[in-house]
């Protein structure tokens, strides 16, 4: 399933490179692509396991970067 | 945030200012000097040495914050101290100014897009109550007072009043509305009170769809974004190794590590790659907000890239070459009267939205349907099956029920049969949009191809062509040839070629896919085609088609030049370093310099000039 959300706290390529990076090789999410010019994240995650993905996606992105917020999901 | 860290910065600069001078006329103690020296630089960088250590304890540690940390600390160990702290600063600054391009960008693009209504004023059993866009329901009655935004598409049920439209359709000119007319979410009530019924709910409505659009350009990123993060990642640790080789190896043979070890440590300072990093992406980002001030919504930054060096452009007749408003102008036939002929016609036509069946119905006052069930056959025409077999169509329709007719009639024609008895012809004109043939000639001149396709008839295809200029035509297509065709140009292109296909209507959505770059028209264009297409002009301009192209060489050369200051630049640092001849001074300014420069630089990306 596709879940469009909004991703604040991102002032830098480099660190949404590594986000991206980091988000992709979460296990349940089929592709992550973030613009962080547009403030938006695209996400295709696994349908069954999606709330679990996105609890994972939070958790690994509060390691990498405290400072980032999501909205809308 | 980001006022505490230019607050900060001032503070240290504050105290390092005065005591930079000062160390020209006065030898000072260097303990003083630590004491004096470390104060600022904890004020101005506890952040980023806090950071370091964070990332050190996760694993994936090599980025900047590291690197001036340890660029700044090694500073401070061979003694210079002033020098750590300038870089810190100065690195400050940079981080700072990065952050507010970005800001100003977003924000600005926002500004643009500012269509978004924030409220809806429902009227509940004769009472006004609020209640957010999202909560209203089709057939909800919604009061708009003057000065206020529609919060979603709906039909006016009492009042009249003009519109502000441009923030929709680029018209400048207000639309007056009265009982009847609908009305699009996003305009803005200018003058008088109206009621209207909703049609649609916010998510579905106009405002919301085109918000969408320019909201969700996660589309593709440019190859040169691509190319640039990868460089990125092998550009920092290869100058990070570098370093150590300078910092390393020539003291073992030659001494004086202090000397080669500040230049271990200047290499460190240069060998953020953040200039180039930020303002790639900031210029595709200026330039697609730069289009979208145009009404030209292009979905992601490959797509700037790829019209840039588009040359081969596909147009689909009706609606995007022409304006798609069909007038009957008029009726022909032996036997029939004109209104006779029209009602016969409006039977199958009665439920179409298809811009002839309206453009019939426009004509007729009532139609008399009863009991008629209505096939259409697409690229065809309309059957209706009842008392009587009524056929409306084009020529081909004609033939496959062995009716005979004319076929020379030079304007589009709709005949008209009923019980196997041809009727009559209904002509039909449809505007050339006044901007298409300067645009076609346009890319003529540019040495580029144009080929047009419809499903008109051969001479009035060949007709229309001919006036706008246009070298190729394709014409009488099924809506599935258009798709064979396109994949045949696709097929047989040579490696350079980029073909890109203009379009509306819902059987361009697969064309649209297909090639390298689909533009629809937004204005008009069909819902599946403008979710196909990765360009959308919203505005129904064809002009814009030129006007994104010049975007996009404005885009791509200020990214090319970004790309090569920055590297000359950074390349030039290193060599003089490990020369000798650059201290952290230098390197750090030459840095944050070149990160200010190119952001301004990419910032430019968002202002083009009118064509023509």
């Amino acid at each position: 399933m596709r879940k469009i959300a909004k991703i604040k706290g991102l002032d830098c390529a480099h660190c949404a490179a590594k986000l991206e990076k980091a988000l992709n090789k979460v296990e349940g999410v089929l592709s992550a692509q973030i613009n962080f010019m547009a403030e938006r994240i695209t996400l295709e995650l696994d349908d069954v396991k999606a709330a679990e993905v996105i609890l994972e996606i939070k958790k690994v992105t509060k390691k990498l970067h405290p400072e980032v917020e999501y909205m809308g999901i | 945030m980001k006022k505490n860290n230019l607050i900060r910065i001032i503070i240290s600069l504050v105290f390092f200012i005065p005591f930079f001078i000062l160390h020209f006329f006065v030898d000072i103690d260097n303990y003083l000097m630590l004491i004096f020296t470390l104060i600022p630089y904890f004020i101005v960088g506890y952040d980023i040495l806090w950071r370091s250590i964070r990332n050190i304890m996760r694993g994936d540690f090599l980025d900047e914050n590291f690197l001036m940390a340890i660029a700044t600390i090694g500073a401070f160990i061979i003694g210079e101290h002033l020098e750590a702290v300038a870089v810190m600063i100065f690195y400050q600054i940079g981080e700072l100014f990065q952050s507010y391009a970005v800001n100003k960008s977003r924000k600005s693009i926002s500004d643009l897009m500012d269509i978004r209504p924030n409220k809806a004023v429902l009227i509940q059993d004769d009472e006004e109550v609020e209640v957010e866009p999202e909560d209203v329901c089709e057939g909800d009655i919604l009061l708009i007072k003057a000065g206020e935004r529609v919060p979603v598409d709906g039909v006016v049920i009492k009042g009249k009043s003009s519109l502000d439209v441009k923030a929709l359709t680029g018209e400048s000119l207000p639309r007056d509305v009265e009982l009847g007319d609908e009305v699009l979410s996003g305009s803005v009530n200018i003058d008088g009170v109206i009621y209207i019924e909703a049609t649609k709910m916010y998510f579905d409505s106009t405002v919301s769809k085109i918000l969408d659009l320019v909201e969700n350009v996660s589309g593709k990123k440019a190859k040169t974004e691509n190319f640039i993060t990868r460089f990125a990642r092998i550009y920092t640790p290869i100058v990070v190794v570098c370093a150590l080789l300078v910092g390393i190896i020539p003291p073992i043979f030659l001494g004086n590590w202090s000397s080669w070890v500040f230049r271990a440590l200047t290499f460190l300072v240069v060998s953020c790659p953040c200039a180039l990093v930020i303002s790639v992406p900031l210029s595709f980002f200026c330039g697609i907000g730069g289009a979208s001030k145009d009404g030209i919504l292009v979905k992601g930054g490959g797509y700037l890239e790829k019209i840039k060096a588009a040359n081969v452009f596909i147009f689909d007749k009706t609606g995007t070459l022409t304006k798609g408003e069909f007038k009957v102008i008029d009726v022909i036939s032996d036997n029939y009267s004109k209104e006779e002929v029209l009602s016969i016609a409006a039977i199958c036509e009665v439920n179409s939205n298809h811009p002839i069946a309206v453009s019939i119905m426009n004509e007729v006052d009532s139609v008399n349907g009863e009991g008629y069930e209505i096939k259409e056959i697409a690229g065809y025409g309309m059957v209706a099956t009842g008392n009587d077999v009524i056929l409306v169509g084009n020529s081909k329709l004609m033939a496959k029920y062995n009716i005979p007719c004319d076929k020379n009639l030079l304007k589009s024609v709709v005949h008209v049969a009923k019980n196997n008895e041809y009727i009559g012809a209904i002509l039909i004109s449809d505007e050339i949009r006044k901007e298409a043939k300067d645009v076609i000639q346009y890319l003529n001149q540019q040495g580029h191809k144009t080929i047009m396709l419809t499903g008109d008839q051969k001479d009035i295809a060949l007709a229309i062509a001919g006036y706008l200029g246009i070298k190729e035509v394709k014409y009488e297509l099924l809506p599935q040839d258009k798709v064979k065709i396109v994949e045949e140009i696709i097929d047989n292109k040579s490696a350079e070629d980029v073909v890109l296909y203009v379009g509306d209507g819902i059987n361009d959505a697969p064309v649209l896919m297909r090639s390298d770059v689909g533009i629809s028209m937004g204005g008009i264009g069909s819902d599946s085609a403008i979710e196909a297409s990765d360009v959308v002009l919203m505005y129904d301009n064809l002009e814009c088609i030129i006007k994104a192209k010049m975007i996009a060489y404005k885009t791509t050369r200020i990214v090319m030049q970004n790309i090569i200051f920055a590297l000359v630049i950074k390349i030039g640092v290193l060599i003089l370093s490990a020369l000798g001849f650059a201290n952290m001074w230098l390197a750090i300014l030459a840095d944050v310099g070149v990160a200010v420069i190119a952001i301004l630089n990419a910032m430019r990306c968002s202002k083009v000039k009118k064509f023509n």
